[in-house]
């Protein structure tokens, strides 16, 4: 369809699901029902102020301090908690850490339940039917796709979010990195590390 | 899935506007009460299911239009705003576009 984009008469159209979207906006807000400063405050926590980075320094911090990290895989709600980063959904944080032993990758067959105060919104691929459907079935392959190779030895777990439960990994630390402080660690702490496709970065 | 943190720009947090206004209207309406999170993943998990039949969804604009027909389903039966209210304020919002010079800002009309 020809269309003149120098010279609109009229505002350019949205496309149909935004101007669905504006529809239920404007009813539930008529009605009282919804709030629109929430709305905005809710696009600008998770846009601006919520991501991989608060998980990042979870994991520096559990690197680092041998009671922390105890204390988070015992229980992590609580320890979370006290950092601030809490579900909104009530849903409970479960940290599974990565050994020689044992690789341990998040997926959500449902739909895409993720950690979201720890990692922000998940990546489009999270919410594939690809991924969903492969991590689980041929997860390896997956992760060989991701660049990242395993010991034979290394066996690979695969834990299924729910609406209830949300997995964050604990990565292995990198070797060579005794001497890095939180920052420095937080800073090899990468999102995909974190949901168990890929490896913390070895500091340059 | 290409491994390439260092020279891959950031990845936006919503790819469109009007997805992190799904999102973030669903997020609200939990808040507020309206539904659980477990009965809303419930039902979004069926509706990908369902779209996911036909054809494999890429987890990115076919997410989100699955997310909103959930969204318009559950407000509907649950009578905050029903599909003849959407449809209505749908066709005004797109007429308030149609009839608003470029670049002035878009109100609805009376």
């Amino acid at each position: 369809m020809p269309h003149d984009h120098s010279d609109h008469p009229h505002a350019l159209l949205p496309p149909d699901p935004a101007l669905r979207v504006k529809a239920l906006e404007t009813i539930l807000t008529e009605k009282g029902l919804i709030d629109p400063a929430a709305l905005e405050e809710i696009i600008d926590t998770y846009q601006n102020r919520i991501g991989p980075q608060n998980g990042a320094r979870v994991v520096a911090r559990a690197w680092s301090d041998p009671e922390f990290r105890a204390a988070l895989l015992a229980d992590a709600d609580p320890v979370l908690a006290e950092l601030g980063y809490y579900g909104r959904q009530g849903e409970h944080m479960v940290v599974v850490e990565n050994t020689l032993q044992q690789h341990n990758m998040v997926v959500c067959t449902l739909c895409s339940c993720y950690p979201w105060p720890l990692l922000g919104i998940p990546p489009g691929w999270y919410k594939s039917d690809a991924y969903r459907a492969r991590a689980v079935r041929e997860p390896r392959k997956v992760l060989a796709e991701f660049g990242v190779t395993l010991p034979p030895e290394t066996a690979v777990r695969v834990w299924d979010s729910t609406a209830e439960v949300r997995y964050l990994v604990l990565p292995m630390r990198p070797e060579g990195t005794e001497s890095l402080g939180e920052d420095e660690l937080a800073a090899l702490v990468t999102r995909d590390s974190m949901i168990g496709t890929g490896l913390a970065k070895v500091p340059s | 899935m290409t491994a390439c943190p260092e020279v891959a720009a950031p990845e936006p947090v919503f790819a469109e506007p009007w997805h992190a206004q799904v999102f973030a209207l669903t997020v609200h309406l939990n808040e507020a009460g309206r539904f659980s999170w477990a009965g809303w993943v419930e039902r979004f998990s069926a509706t990908l299911k369902r779209h996911g039949l036909s054809r494999e969804l890429d987890g990115g604009e076919d997410y989100f239009r699955a997310w909103l027909e959930t969204l318009e389903v559950f407000l509907a039966e649950d009578g905050a705003a029903s599909r003849a209210e959407a449809e209505v304020m749908r066709n005004r919002w797109e007429e308030a576009y149609l009839s608003t010079p470029h670049g002035a800002p878009v109100h609805l009309r009376g």
